[in-house]
């Protein structure tokens, strides 16, 4: 028999290679800018030159008569339109939500704002238009930093929010109660953190083609987004104003997203109001790269403080943490939620701490905006905690490897409440992960390395950088995230539905759409499994709202622990119903029937089986069903989960920097992380390299940079530095497994565990390298002339 | 004098695109990405930027590589194109391309083409890379999602399969912990011999 045919091999837990990849390596994927519709048209933007102005003239004359326009419209044109929505209102946003319009009306709050579309026969005539349309603004003043912005005195972007402040937030124990366990602690440090903007960078920009059909009033939407229930929902209750089931949303292949392409921009809308306007032609927008980075959202971007009390031995007895973060121009659909929810309420870390206290402002500035990028909160958490538990070992001399260890929450202690509003980690065992990375890096030889280094004063240094992180996945009991105050007022559900045709071929629908995870190969090798189908007969359908069940999108690591769950309790719904009428064409009792790798049978008569073909088979043609039974082997669930699930680990990072020129080189990687059960090994490798790779660029590399007029300097690839092959090291991989007792896999979530574990790992590395010369820390990116000039270079 | 100086409206050119002849009249500006994509319906050579950085639109051109948004279409008349569409041959994956299925190479495909377009190049130049060759014969093209390292075991696998094609019978083979399989069982890596690799590669299944 062939191993294909083998419906007792398991392939939950097989590296198996994608089924998504042969279409993908041979050029034959569908990206949006891939689509052509007959008589499809292209719109290009104009956007401001003005990072704060009123809009005193658009001209546009001279655009409308050049070859190939067909119209040039501005913002008034879709006055008619509602502003952008706000979907997650949390921690206490009220009356000053300002979000962007299709088009801007009025004033211009960043460079890029789009302020009016040109609409042309092919690309490069509506490009050449763009250039022909004039704009006058008059300067109503920059901010770009967010400290500034809530100084007297600041530009204010926005008339509801006085001293640009969108929201005041806290989390943990009263100020002053914290403020008295630190006066009591043997060691005091405090400490200034940056944690610089990024730009997420798919290597696909974003883009929409809108269709409008003028026979039926129907609108089709396709957009490079991770979420197309909820933008259908956005676009279409909250800014266009018409029926939900007037709107088809499609995700094509989407080339990569890292949280960029969750949210609803001006493009979608916009596309199908030109297309109603275009009599039903379709319109096509596709950001070019520059465009990218002007006004697809931005992340991370906080300035804090942090004042650590600790023992004398390292253990953590306060923590008070009080950030600053950059929201940019306006508010971005989730904005709110990141630098609350998802940073401040995970600050604990990994620790018991018994007295925290989080305050976070966050600030309109004339920026982009900023919303959930890789990891959204936690990495800008995990940064502050980790980077803490390193200043805690640098104050009182402990080895940070230790002061890890001491402060560590127990596996006796799960289901454990940090005290700080998170959900109670569901589960952890965080010692093991410690030990294993320090033992395949060799922690103890390279700390004698290290010392014997320092003792010669060799010109290389070593750096040896530790990150025991825990993150928050899965996010979705919607009684916890749906909470008005807390959440954004809807659930985080998922769901599937899972068919046996009546040849026996199974079609799943879900909610969870991949862009570059795998679903496909991931989804079907575990219904293969459950079911006893082969895996070829298995397809996985998704990212049309037209034949989808609703669901919230992929995002925070979400789609296994929450859509994969909607499908496993799907598939034992078919399960139940097929082993009812087994016994129905068995002539048995249900209770005598055994179930095994896809074929039911009475007990003790293994050979008078009947597969799961032969159950679909009858279900359909229905003519001999028992009792009340209905028709078909098709199931749907909506899963809500009891609680997130919490990923965990420890990432080890060994660097060499030359103490004459400040360079540093990556020596090793090594990351033990525990996501729980694992459907594909390979696939979760490769989301642990990726998310490694943009997290250790976040510590070296990266950084978005604008100038005092509020001009992003770092604006193209040429100057934004994500990391080329040659720039990033080996990672060395390995994996406690401890599962998750929230969901019946036991997995996790493994999208961003490495973006949150390795810029503190990086980070640390480098400080470690130099901490014997006075240096506790260095703002990130860590360029060599921040290390040159930290150590003393070009001083005279 | 403005006369003189204006660019006809368009220029007629002729190529050979993966073998086939193609022609046609273009702007003289045209990209010739953009004549690729859009004239040709060739749309497996991607756009990722503006300014020649990510690499998403390699393509060989008289087997040369070259980023396609950085050559203009009438610069290419005469020439030989070859697109990522035009690489496998009689149905069989260029040794390139199967290293990235193999070796998940790739995760959200956008890079794709183009990185394996410029690693055919670049084992042409060099047939048997050093990690470090590959990683810096790789550095004119961006990747977001893989972090390179299975970009880089692709590539060596590549190498190793080409040279095995080519009679080098202890040409080496790629490792990993965690190396993939085909979902019947069979795995392309860490075989007993060369020969069990050879029939893995040919669809033999050692599972019977």
């Amino acid at each position: 028999m062939s191993a294909i045919l083998d419906p007792t091999r398991k392939l939950v837990g097989q590296p198996i290679k994608r089924r998504e990849d042969p279409r993908l390596i041979a050029g034959a994927g569908a990206y949006l800018d891939d689509i052509k519709l007959t008589g499809m048209v292209h719109a290009a933007l104009v956007r401001s030159t003005s990072a704060h102005g009123r809009i005193k003239s658009i001209d546009a004359g001279t655009a409308r008569g050049m070859p190939g326009v067909l119209a040039v419209f501005t913002g008034e044109d879709f006055a008619d339109l509602n502003p952008l929505p706000g979907a997650w209102t949390a921690g206490g946003v009220q009356n000053n939500v300002n979000t962007p319009r299709v088009l801007a009306i009025g004033e211009v709050h960043q460079v890029g704002d789009p302020v009016a579309v040109v609409i042309a026969e092919n690309a490069y005539q509506a490009a050449d238009a763009v250039e022909a349309v004039a704009v006058e603004y008059e300067d109503l003043g920059v901010v770009v930093d967010a400290k500034k912005a809530t100084e007297d005195g600041a530009p204010q972007l926005h008339e509801n929010a006085p001293n640009n402040v969108v929201l005041k937030w806290s989390c943990g124990k009263e100020a002053a109660e914290v403020d008295t366990a630190l006066a009591a602690a043997e060691v005091r440090v405090q400490q200034h953190l940056v944690n610089q903007r990024l730009i997420p960078t798919s290597i696909e920009p974003r883009g929409s083609i809108g269709r409008y059909d003028p026979g039926t009033g129907d609108y089709t939407l396709w957009t490079t987004s991770q979420a197309p229930h909820v933008m259908r929902l956005l676009i279409t209750a909250f800014v266009m104003g018409i029926p939900e089931n007037k709107l088809r949303v499609i995700s094509p292949d989407v080339g990569g997203g890292f949280g960029c392409k969750i949210f609803c921009y001006y493009d979608m809308a916009l596309m199908l109001a030109l297309s109603k306007k275009l009599d039903g032609r379709p319109v096509k927008f596709f950001e070019d790269r520059s465009e990218n980075y002007l006004t697809t959202t931005h992340g991370r971007d906080h300035i804090t403080d942090v004042e650590i009390g600790a023992t004398k031995d390292g253990r953590i007895t306060a923590l008070k943490v009080d950030t600053h973060a950059n929201l940019g121009a306006y508010f971005s659909t989730i904005a709110a939620g990141i630098p609350t929810t998802l940073y401040g309420r995970m600050v604990a870390g990994c620790y018991k701490i018994p007295n925290i206290r989080v305050d976070v402002t966050a600030v309109y500035t004339n920026t982009a905006m900023v919303d959930a990028y890789r990891g959204a909160g936690r990495p800008e958490a995990a940064f502050v905690i980790e980077r803490v538990c390193d200043l805690v070992a640098g104050a009182t001399g402990v080895d940070p490897a230790e002061v890890r260890r001491r402060n560590f929450i127990q596996p006796e202690d799960f289901p454990y409440d940090t005290g700080i509003g998170m959900l109670p980690y569901d589960s952890g065992n965080y010692e093991p992960a410690l030990d294993r990375a320090l033992e395949i890096v060799g922690y103890a030889g390279l700390r004698a390395e290290q010392a014997a280094r320092r003792e010669r004063d060799d010109r290389k240094l070593l750096g040896i950088g530790l990150s025991s992180y825990v993150e928050v996945c899965g996010v979705a009991p919607s009684k916890w995230i749906g909470l008005p105050g807390e959440g954004w007022g809807a659930g985080l559900w998922e769901s599937a539905n899972v068919k046996v045709h009546l040849t026996g071929k199974v079609v799943v629908t879900t909610g969870t759409l991949p862009h570059g995870q795998g679903h496909e190969t991931s989804f079907a090798q575990l219904v293969a499994d459950e079911l006893g189908v082969p895996y070829e007969d298995i397809e996985i359908k998704h990212s049309d709202t037209l034949g989808t069940p609703f669901g919230f999108g992929t995002y925070g690591s979400r789609s296994a622990a929450v859509g994969g769950t909607a499908i496993y309790k799907s598939v034992a719904k078919v399960r139940e119903k097929a082993k009812k009428l087994a016994a129905h064409m068995l002539e048995a009792a249900e209770a005598d029937i055994v179930w095994e790798h896809g074929r039911a049978y009475v007990k003790g008569s293994p050979d008078a089986a009947k597969t799961i073909q032969d159950i679909a088979l009858q279900a359909a043609v229905a003519y001999d069903l028992p009792g009340e039974m209905e028709p078909y082997l098709d199931e749907t669930t909506y899963y809500d989960p009891p609680n997130c699930t919490f990923p965990f680990g420890t990432h080890v990072c060994v660097v060499e920097v030359d103490r004459e020129t400040g360079e540093i080189a990556l020596q090793r990687y090594v990351a033990v992380d525990d996501v729980g059960n694992v459907i594909n090994p390979m696939i979760v490798d490769g989301q642990v390299h990726g998310g490694i790779a943009q997290g250790l660029a976040q510590a070296l590399y990266e950084g978005a940079v604008y100038n005092d007029q509020g001009e992003l300097v770092t604006g193209t690839m040429n100057d934004y530095a994500i990391p080329k092959a040659s720039m990033v090291p080996t990672y060395e991989l390995e994996r406690t497994v401890t599962p998750s007792p929230t969901n019946p896999m036991g997995v996790k979530g493994a999208g961003e565990a490495g973006t949150i574990a390795s810029t503190p790992a990086v980070a640390n590395a480098v400080i470690d390298a130099l901490a014997h010369l006075g240096v506790n820390h260095l703002d990130m990116p860590i360029t060599p002339e921040k290390v040159w000039r930290a150590i003393g270079g070009g001083a005279s | 004098m403005a006369d003189t100086m204006t660019a006809p409206a368009t220029m007629a050119i002729q190529v050979t695109v993966n073998g086939s002849n193609r022609g046609g009249n273009v702007e003289p500006r045209t990209l010739l990405v953009h004549y690729l994509r859009d004239h040709l319906n060739l749309t497996g050579t991607h756009v990722g930027c503006d300014t020649s950085q990510c690499g998403a639109c390699v393509v060989h051109l008289d087997g040369e590589s070259v980023k396609s948004c950085t050559v203009l279409a009438v610069q290419a008349n005469g020439s030989e194109i070859t697109t990522i569409e035009g690489l496998a041959k009689d149905g069989d994956y260029h040794p390139v391309q199967q290293g990235f299925w193999e070796m998940h190479g790739l995760q959200c495909g956008y890079c794709t083409p183009g990185m394996i377009m410029a690693s055919v190049s670049l084992l042409q130049r060099n047939p048997n890379p050093t990690e470090d060759e590959i990683r810096h014969g790789l550095e004119g093209n961006l990747c977001r999602c893989t972090g390179y390292q299975n970009i880089v075991k692709a590539v060596q696998y590549a190498a190793g399969q080409i040279g095995r094609d080519a009679g080098a019978a202890d040409a080496p083979l790629p490792h990993d912990a965690h190396r993939p399989i085909h979902h019947d069982g069979t795995t392309p890596h860490d075989p007993a011999s060369v020969d069990d690799w050879e029939d893995e590669l040919a669809g033999e299944s050692d599972e019977s």
